[in-house]
């Protein structure tokens, strides 16, 4: 071992070196505290996961996604909740993935490292992501609904408030701003695992740096920027906070069909359930089968992030 | 190609205008280049916007508590920390004689974040010490997306669970006097801090060079020593950085002490009694007040607050993670 680092001057990885080092007592110890500790985190995650299914597996069926709340949401399903989460979301990622992207694109392909606007734009995302969501609901409120809202309806409709109230534009739009960071972040990391060698082929082949941007480096980054797009509407499906001032109901008989209505979504709903139900013992059942679809929604959405993440980065240890 | 077509034109438009250099084809080309170029900077500048934004128009309605005569009458800044009268650190808004002292949702702000870091902070830095050090590839690789998992759990989910099932749990070991409580809303808590100082201490020990474990390993260290007297000191910075990560989460998280903590307001370092913080204050009653008046722009003043604590935490927290990358890229690039 000394002598092949003598020879090579690498170091070997500690992991190597792990063998031959001497061991103590404490050794084991200290490896034994880390592991418990290490399962102790890891249970959090298996107990929530392991009461929600067993509480909530036996009120789910195919009625229950698809019907809508009935007796004052003591029976009947979450559909409306549902089809409210997947608008909503729907609505957020259209804002928020263009311009994530297209901020990532602008850090990554155009401005340069010393650029005093592009650190202040990385300032930027990592304090969004920092903000707490209830601020975003404030600002939500302050901004779009009470701001913009109010000036569409003073300018487009008479003084009639159609824009003016908390509804699904305001409430995805304020999501859209809170999971920007997301997709800045990944969109970002795919970009600049692009070789630079493809950049420099594409542009001695004559094409512009734009071309090259849409033809060549978002193409090579789609899984990335496709990881980002699906944490955001994962983490904009199980956001509350944000939404509760800008846009959820209590209850809804109908479907939003338009942008200013009001809609009903399923983190909502769960709050809803847990803290204002008329009939607590007849509703746990139902809350607990809707704790379920969020949970399942969200488990889907980023296991299906992390194995695109890993598998991008795994095809970046081969290349490297 | 076309462009040579033109570049006798050119020259001779070179002669009278010195600006142009270029051929006309390229130049229209530039064009739309230098308008993608300009819309995808304009985007670009939509995070710092909404920053700004959130900072005025957050701000704009906590103002009037300083400037408004109307809101002034019913409520002072000075009010806010001060006792009122003899009954003492009261919050309650809502009331003939509305008493807003904010020092009651501070504490209990203070005591969940306490509690959930008090559990969170030492689990989180040795579960990634365990698997930067000790744990086999492959169970890395099982730990690391589990735990990026948790993050990924909504946090009413989270906040449903200390509801319905933490909250007895709690009640049966420890006797606490009420059933929701700040013990209950804290330990909730820290299920969302954990995958936050987990993966910032995890990054900060992989970023250790592995030379320091190697040097201290021949020089005849044990293993727990060269962990426990080079290898987490080294990464001291990078684990701080992940307790005031984890610290900025825990004050601004809603739904979890929303649903856990009992929301009663009260002044004392109980852990057992009800509590409520500042970010389910907003949440609960935001919905019910009326827009303008004293109680709206309290309840704003509070987000602002909040607005600027986690600001500040946030950005001494990425001050030090940043800096952290930088060392580490500059020690990967020495030869």
């Amino acid at each position: 071992m000394i002598a092949r680092v003598a020879r090579t001057g690498a170091l070997p990885h500690p992991r190597s070196l792990e063998a031959r080092g001497r061991t103590h007592l404490s050794d084991g110890m200290l490896r034994a505290v880390a592991a418990l500790a290490t399962a102790a985190v890891v249970s959090m995650l298996v107990v929530v996961l392991f009461e929600v299914v067993r509480g909530g597996l036996g009120a789910m069926s195919w009625a229950f996604l698809t019907e809508y709340p009935r007796r004052g949401m003591t029976e009947g399903g979450i559909f409306p909740a549902i089809v409210g989460t997947a608008a909503l979301t729907l609505l957020m990622t259209v804002a928020a993935v263009p311009a994530g992207v297209a901020t990532a694109v602008y850090l990554t392909e155009y401005a340069s490292p010393r650029s005093v606007t592009a650190r202040l734009v990385h300032v930027c995302i990592a304090n969004l992501a920092g903000i707490p969501s209830i601020v975003f609901g404030l600002f939500g409120l302050g901004f779009f609904v009470s701001t913009v809202g109010r000036g569409i309806d003073r300018v487009a409709y008479g003084g009639t408030i159609t824009y003016g109230q908390p509804c699904l534009v305001w409430a995805s739009l304020t999501l859209a701003i809170l999971t920007l960071p997301v997709v800045v972040v990944s969109t970002e990391e795919a970009l600049r695992a692009v070789p630079r060698e493809l950049r420099n082929a594409s542009f001695a082949l004559g094409a512009t740096r734009f071309q090259t941007i849409v033809r060549v480096a978002i193409p090579e980054a789609a899984s990335g920027i496709l990881t980002g797009g699906i944490l955001a509407v994962s983490r904009g499906a199980g956001e509350v906070a944000p939404i509760m001032f800008t846009g959820a109901a209590y209850y809804l008989r109908e479907l939003p069909t338009h942008l200013n209505d009001p809609f009903m979504n399923l983190g909502y709903h769960v709050y809803v359930l847990a803290t204002q139900s008329p009939d607590v013992d007849r509703t746990k059942p139902l809350l607990y089968a809707t704790v379920l679809v969020l949970l399942g929604l969200t488990f889907i959405l980023n296991l299906l992030a992390i194995s695109l993440r890993a598998r991008a980065r795994r095809r970046l240890e081969d290349h490297g | 190609m076309a462009a040579s077509v033109h570049s006798s034109g050119d020259h001779a438009r070179r002669d009278v205008s010195a600006t142009s250099t270029r051929p006309s084809l390229l130049r229209r080309v530039r064009w739309s280049e230098l308008l993608a170029e300009g819309a995808i900077f304009g985007v670009a500048l939509v995070s710092i916007l909404s920053v700004l934004l959130i900072l005025v128009f957050v701000g704009k309605e906590a103002l009037p508590l300083l400037t408004s005569a109307e809101v002034r009458r019913e409520v002072t800044p000075a009010a806010l920390f001060v006792p009122h009268g003899d009954a003492g650190f009261l919050w309650q808004p809502v009331s003939a004689d509305p008493k807003y002292n904010i020092l009651p949702l501070f504490a209990g702000t203070l005591k969940v974040t306490l509690v959930s870091l008090v559990v969170a902070f030492p689990l989180s830095v040795l579960a990634a010490l365990y698997v930067s050090d000790f744990a086999a590839r492959r169970a890395r690789e099982i730990i690391k997306p589990l735990i990026e998992l948790m993050a990924g759990v909504p946090s009413v989910v989270v906040g449903f669970f200390a509801l319905m099932v933490l909250s007895t749990w709690v009640q049966a070991v420890f006797g606490t006097e009420h059933r929701l409580n700040a013990l209950v809303a804290g330990l909730g808590l820290s299920f969302a801090v954990c995958p936050i100082v987990f993966s910032i201490s995890e990054e900060a020990l992989r970023a250790v060079p592995a030379s320091y474990r190697a040097a201290a390993l021949a020089l005849g260290a044990t293993r727990s020593e060269t962990l426990l007297h080079v290898v987490l000191p080294a990464a001291m910075p990078g684990i701080a950085a992940a307790g005031v990560l984890g610290f900025g989460r825990a004050i601004g998280e809603t739904m979890i002490v929303l649903l856990a903590s009992g929301n009663a307001a009260l002044l004392d370092a109980h852990l057992g009694r009800s509590t409520r913080t500042v970010t389910a204050t907003i949440a609960q009653e935001l919905g019910e007040v009326v827009v303008g008046s004293p109680h709206y722009h309290v309840l704003f003043a509070l987000g602002a607050l909040l607005f600027l604590s986690t600001l500040a935490v946030n950005l001494a927290g990425e001050r030090i993670v940043r800096h952290m990358r930088g060392t580490r890229r500059a020690s990967a690039e020495a030869p």
